[in-house]
């Protein structure tokens, strides 16, 4: 058996940050190395490094035994080298086939593009690999299961046999993850190799052969997956035994905080997007949204938090009817957000972090009198909270582009918690964030679910779901399929309702569709 | 929350995080870096360049030998003239900078709010115009009401102009700087129609009439010192506008929209309304400067006024790094330099539109301060950059 | 599988935006019918006729009957059809905005055309073959942003490029007499300026419409600056160049009112409607077509696949400075002959109205240019007429029309993903 790659003493420093420091990697022919570690370990940028994306600092890099010096992705691209990236590298509004074509384009007359043949050779490659997909559909129109595949064929179609998939799985369902697994297993039989880049513990013991885990930029070490549990991988992973489930007491849920009728809603570009949408929250309880990504949960929440208006429909928040009423409106009944997007929609980065803790309540008092500013409340509120809510700063001057992901989540979980709310809604809250601020964030959602705060989880990650959620509804194509208790609810189930489809379809009426 | 205020000794200070120093080195290099450039242009042209930047000097500061025998004439006999002649220079500078101030401010606060006012010019001539039209056609009212009155007017004017390009741009998102550019041209029109029509002073040039005295500023010095209170409403403008911006919650909302409008929205902020306003303040500010002009220095408005003060301005922010005390003092530099080269175009021939190609300079410089870091070998210091605009804005 | 997928029907409900749009446009269009009946109808002179001019003096086309129209009965009518229109719309609604759009522009144009030459003689055809020269500079311009925008590039300084370029043309052509040389000069100077914007924000990451302003201002500053220090002292010897001949292509010219306006032209129009296929062309059926697209929607995405981001950028800007190049070269040696001072009056940024009405394509910006241009010489025509209207309002309309298409009321465009946004690894 051979090695097909190695990497050996890879260093990478960023300004401030040691991100790789003396990696050494090893593929083995025909296998699937599972690289394990936690967001900011440092996987992405090694495996940029190797595909000619990032320059090493120190290292040397081995294909097939021979030391190779990797420059650009051409260079890569060369050696066989392919990569599937995290966020997809397709250009929205062109073709599967222009996708695919984009940088080797073949030509007709030497001047223009050969559609035909690239579209000939992915049939051919869909056929051979079981990658179904109509070379002449548009990426934007396509569910991303299906671009991921084209990811895929992209790199079959430069003939690479090393493949790289940084965090293939993120955003499929249960089920699609157990087919793309197949796909695998199709191109190992091919004779391909596979580096397979993850944080999650479960999928590397199924799917793998070798794992690696890697810490703070360096290997703690490898592990056979037959000698793998849980646990071990999750210690590995962060350095110290992490508790995997949230420590919660069974809820206590009060009257309805939030009431949601029939809601349809309208995306950016006018396409419906949220698709008679009823559902309802409790005081102290969590409802979780569970979904693969872009089925309309980003859309419910806009509304809901009125920065997308509502088509028709209504929502009540203890009664009263918030729909297409002012962002600020429905801040001031109590409605407390954690947005997705925290960089772009939670904080104002170039900002010190004091401002940045009264952005919803800045013209209210203590914080203003009349129209004037009050600084000195402002700061004292924001290092009352930096102390309160754990948050890692030098001081409260610093912009909060200054702080970490974690540190920059807390920031916001201090201003929101810290007025009076009486529901939450926190969408993705943990993205992006290692163990450490993941379990504080779990725990200050739990907490004020405790204090009888209503809570609307949006999250694609199915492990979030299940760990904090009491309910849980499923959205698929701006509908929900159905909410099922937390009780009753496994990956199974709830990965079969994400992709449309009821389990047991027999027992279930149409008649809650539309 | 409300507990006593503690003492803070990490408080950084100065603009944009930085100190002062380090806040100012880059502009005062991206001038220098400017002057530079216009030697070399002075120099293609095969003109001297210590002639002419001799010139531009004693046309903007006036000369020490003059200032000295005008007071000692003054003291000796009496007589006047020398030293007015003397002073005339330096004052003249100030009356040039009156109108940069608050143009400067204008499209400083468009800035601060992430939109690019290009249209000062447009705004500055109908401010005048509105100015001249209150100027000159009420007449009998004491000053105490006429002058508020007229400079009410332009900076109405003003608004009006800057408040259309600022509607479309929250309404249907069209970019403000097309839009902008465009209202100067039909601000120009516009002129051209009323010089030649409505507002136009008996006789064959198409002026307005003089204002009446009621409207004028006052001057603190007789003809031909036009050094007015313009300068000073100007200064008091700039310190209203700093603290608006950073001590109350309208400026707080202002710079949120500016800095991020999403995370603006979601705190609650309402971005149409901020861009309305914000362009109305940045087209009041221009206008005002037009109603400075008019009923300080010029008392009547013709053709081509405002030719020039826009892209002056944009300069003017860019160097004052859109803070107002900063706009202060790079408004109070052109001011110097541009009243300077008129001197230096009659003195040394060199046409005065060097400056331009030496604002031009400076606006690239200071919009990318990695030239002058490279050029000078600073190291780079880690602050915020501003973001001044974003693509076509939908 | 034993389970059945289900796909939910989408859109159930009514779209209320479309009812709501529905409304709005049939009373606009009503409100377009009594305007024409109120300001034209009740100010035109019954048993007057209205003439339209079809042939042009000096031309080579076949000569057809002008076409002569009762004026008051015209204008009735097009304030009778737009009220009809409008009111069909509101019953029954027409699919189509821009059959809508179209109405209205129309029968308001013809009505007013009607009524502005009533008892008088107004010839079309001067008219529609002015339109497409006037249209020349602004498609160009629309072209330089197209090409650079499509690459992720906002290049707002095209005023500034034409401007110089304008300049650089008529000095070279006076002083070598040649005009060809004068072109060269325009199209490098074009490139050059446009290399300076490229590397600014490329290399230095200059934001992009920063960049384009200082641009403008050194543009105008130095072809200023040129002009009152040289060319107005010697105005034979560098700045009288004459203009490139105008050439009438056999057979075709002959065809009425086609003939006068595609075929009678200068070399610089008939660059301008080659530069629009062949961009169209290229942008669209080639590889570096593809290339500039992916690296306008998704850079990173070519980046990965080993495209040179930076490199397609540099060479877009510099393609589209070249053509702004020849676009200002138009103002000068297309055109008058000489430098005027400022002679661009945002022609510029009317280009850039262009490309995005024109939704970022190259035929759709030359499309949105003629309306520019029809604007623009119809202010010219109707001053000749003595229209009661003064001539400064006229001269407004192309800005008012700018600004009306930037709203985007008609028809939005979404720009390039990635336009103005600087790349980083």
């Amino acid at each position: 058996m051979t090695n097909v790659l190695e990497l050996r003493g890879i260093t990478k420093r960023f300004p401030g940050v040691l991100a790789n420091d003396k990696v050494d990697i090893t593929l083995r022919e025909g296998k699937i190395l599972a690289l394990l570690g936690e967001n900011g370990a440092g996987k992405t940028t090694l495996m940029n490094i190797l595909y000619g994306l990032y320059k090493p600092d120190e290292g040397q890099i081995f294909v097939r035994g021979q030391e190779v010096d990797i420059q650009s992705p051409n260079d890569a691209i060369a050696r066989g080298i392919g990569m599937v990236h995290q966020h997809f590298m397709l250009v929205p509004v062109m073709t599967v086939t222009e996708n695919v074509m984009l940088g080797v384009e073949p030509t007709k007359n030497g001047v223009f593009l050969d559609h035909d043949k690239v579209a000939d050779r992915i049939r051919e490659i869909s056929d051979q690999y079981g990658l179904e997909v109509d070379p002449h559909a548009y990426i934007k129109d396509l569910p991303v299961g299906i671009q991921q595949r084209v990811e895929i064929i992209k790199v079959l179609y430069r003939q690479a046999d090393i493949l790289i998939l940084d965090e293939p799985t993120a955003v499929l369902t249960p089920q699609e993850v157990e087919g793309l697994f197949r796909i695998l297993q199709t191109l190992i039989d091919k004779g391909k190799s596979i580096i397979f880049i993850t944080h999650k513990l479960k999928e590397v013991m199924n799917a793998a052969d070798d794992i690696t885990v890697l810490r703070l930029g360096r290997i703690v070490g490898s592990i056979d997956p037959k000698d793998a549990t849980p646990e071990i991988l999750a210690s590995m992973m962060v350095g110290r035994d992490v508790n995997l489930v949230v420590m919660k007491q069974p809820a206590k849920p009060g009257e309805d905080v939030l009431k949601v009728n029939d809601l349809y809603v309208r995306d950016e570009r006018k396409n419906m997007t949220v698709n008679g949408v009823s559902f309802d929250v409790c005081k102290g309880e969590v409802l979780g949204v569970a979904g693969v990504q872009g089925n309309g949960q980003t859309e419910l929440v806009y509304a809901l938090t009125g920065l997308l208006p509502v088509e028709s429909g209504e929502i009540y928040l203890s009664g009263t009817a918030i729909h297409n009423k002012s962002p600020r409106t429905i801040l001031e009944h109590g409605v407390a957000h954690i947005p997705e997007d925290r960089q772009r929609h939670g904080l104002i980065l170039s900002f010190p972090i004091y401002d940045n803790m009264m952005l919803c309540t800045y013209y209210e008092a203590p914080f203003a009198k009349g129209v004037s500013l009050q600084e000195n409340v402002i700061q004292n509120n924001a290092e009352t909270l930096v102390k309160q809510y754990d948050v890692r700063t030098p001081n409260i001057y610093v912009n909060a582009s200054a702080l970490s992901g974690g540190n920059q989540q807390k920031v916001i979980v201090a201003r929101e918690f810290s007025r009076p709310i009486q529901l939450l809604i926190a969408s993705q809250p943990t993205r992006g964030l290692d163990v450490g601020s993941i379990e504080y964030i779990h725990n200050q959602i739990i907490k004020k679910r405790d204090e009888g705060t209503g809570v609307l989880l949006v999250s694609s990650e199915l492990d979030e779901i299940l760990a904090l959620s009491d309910r849980i509804a499923v959205m698929y194509k701006g509908q929900i399929m159905d909410v099922l208790d937390a009780k009753n609810a496994n990956k199974d189930n709830l990965g079969l309702l994400m992709a449309g489809v009821h389990p047991s379809e027999s027992t279930q009426k149409e008649e809650r569709l539309p | 929350m409300t507990q006593t205020a503690t003492v803070k000794a990490t408080k950084p200070k100065g603009i944009g995080g930085g100190t002062l120093g380090q806040a100012l080195l880059v502009p005062a290099l991206a001038v220098l870096s400017g002057l530079i450039i216009g030697a070399i242009f002075i120099l293609a042209i095969g003109e001297n360049v210590l002639t002419a930047y001799g010139a531009l000097f004693r046309g903007s500061f006036g000369s020490l030998p003059a200032l000295i025998e005008g007071i000692r004439v003054y003291f000796s006999t009496g007589e006047n003239q020398a030293l007015v002649r003397a002073l005339y220079p330096f004052t003249e500078s100030l009356v040039t900078a009156t109108p940069y101030i608050l143009t400067g401010l204008s499209v400083a606060v468009g800035f601060r709010c992430g939109l690019f006012n290009i249209g000062a010019e447009g705004q500055f001539f109908i401010g005048a115009l509105c100015s001249a039209f209150v100027g000159y056609s009420i007449r009998g009212l004491p000053a105490f009401i006429h002058l508020p009155l007229a400079i009410l007017g332009g900076a109405l004017g003003g608004a009006v102009w800057g408040m259309i390009p600022g509607y479309l741009k929250a309404r249907f998102g069209a970019h403000e700087v097309v839009n902008t550019i465009m209202m100067n041209w039909i601000a120009f029109r516009l002129s051209d129609w009323l010089l030649n029509g409505p507002m136009q002073a008996s006789g064959f040039r198409p002026v307005t009439p003089n204002i009446q005295p009621t409207a004028e500023l006052p001057r603190f010095f007789a003809d031909p010192l036009r050094f007015n209170w313009g300068f000073v409403l100007a200064l008091v403008m700039a310190y209203i506008v700093y603290w608006f911006l950073f001590k109350t919650t309208l400026g707080f909302e202002i710079r949120s929209v500016g800095a991020n409008p999403d995370a603006a929205r979601y705190a609650g902020m309402n971005i149409v309304k901020n861009f309305v306003f914000v362009m109305a303040l940045a087209g009041g500010l221009a206008g005002m400067a037009g109603s400075a002009q008019v009923l300080g220095v010029d008392h009547w408005v013709g053709q081509g006024f405002a030719a020039g003060y826009g892209f002056d301005a944009i300069a003017l922010a860019l160097v004052g790094k859109s803070h107002p005390f900063g706009v202060v003092l790079a408004a109070l530099l052109f001011g110097f330099l541009r009243s300077g080269a008129t001197e230096m175009q009659s003195m040394a021939g060199i046409p005065i539109d060097i400056i331009s190609i030496i604002q031009g300079l400076v606006i690239i410089f200071i919009a990318a301060p990695a030239i002058i870091r490279w050029i000078y070998r600073i190291p780079t210091i880690k602050t915020e950059e501003t973001v001044l605009t974003r693509g076509w804005g939908s | 599988m034993t389970t059945t997928t289900t796909t939910p029907p989408v859109g159930h409900v009514i779209p209320i935006s479309t009812r709501k749009s529905q409304t709005l446009y049939g009373f606009v269009l009503i409100g377009v019918g009594l305007l024409i009946f109120l300001l034209f109808g009740l100010d035109t002179e019954a048993g007057v006729t209205t003439t339209f001019g079809m042939n042009l003096v000096g031309s080579e086309a076949v000569t057809i009957p002008n076409i002569i129209v009762p004026s008051q009965a015209t204008v009735f009518l097009m304030a009778a059809v737009a009220v009809f229109i409008g009111a069909f719309h509101l019953s029954r609604g027409i699919r189509s905005l821009g059959v809508v759009l179209g109405v209205i522009a129309l029968t308001f144009i013809i009505a007013f055309l009607t009524w502005a030459a009533q008892d008088k003689s107004f010839n079309l055809t001067g008219m529609i073959s002015s339109s497409f020269v006037r249209a020349t500079p602004i498609a160009l311009a629309a072209l330089c942003g197209v090409v650079s925008e499509r690459a992720g590039v906002i290049n707002i300084g095209i005023e500034g490029i034409m401007l110089l370029s304008a300049q650089v043309a008529v000095v070279a052509a006076t002083v070598t007499q040649n005009l060809w040389i004068g072109l060269l000069m325009a199209i490098l100077a074009g490139a050059l300026i446009a290399a300076l914007h490229a590397f600014l924000v490329i290399r230095f990451k200059v934001d992009q419409i920063v960049s384009g302003v200082a641009i403008n201002i050194v543009g105008a500053g130095t072809t200023s600056f040129i002009s009152s220090r040289f060319l107005e002292r010697a105005t034979d010897t560098l700045n009288n160049s004459g203009t490139f001949p105008i050439i009438k292509i056999p057979l075709l010219s002959k065809i009425p009112v086609l003939g006068p306006t595609l075929f009678e032209n200068n070399i610089i129009v008939y660059l301008m409607v080659f530069l629009v296929i062949a961009l169209h062309l290229m942008l669209f059926r080639t590889p570096w077509g593809l290339r500039t697209r992916a690296v306008g929607e998704h850079p990173k995405a070519a980046d990965t696949l080993g495209v040179n981001v930076h490199l397609v950028r540099y060479i877009n800007v510099i393609l589209g400075g070249m053509i702004a190049g020849i676009g200002g070269a138009y103002f000068t040696i297309g055109s008058v002959g000489r430098f005027d001072e400022i002679m661009t009056a945002g022609k510029g940024f009317i280009g850039l109205a262009a490309m995005i009405f024109g939704k970022w394509n190259p035929i759709g910006a030359f499309a949105s240019s003629l309306i520019f241009g029809f604007a623009d010489s119809l202010q010219v025509k109707l001053q000749i007429l003595r229209v009661p209207i003064p001539s400064e309002f006229l001269l407004m309309a192309p800005y008012i029309v700018t600004m009306i298409i930037l709203t985007g009321v008609v028809g939005r465009a979404i720009p390039p993903a990635a336009d103005g946004q600087p790349y980083e690894k």
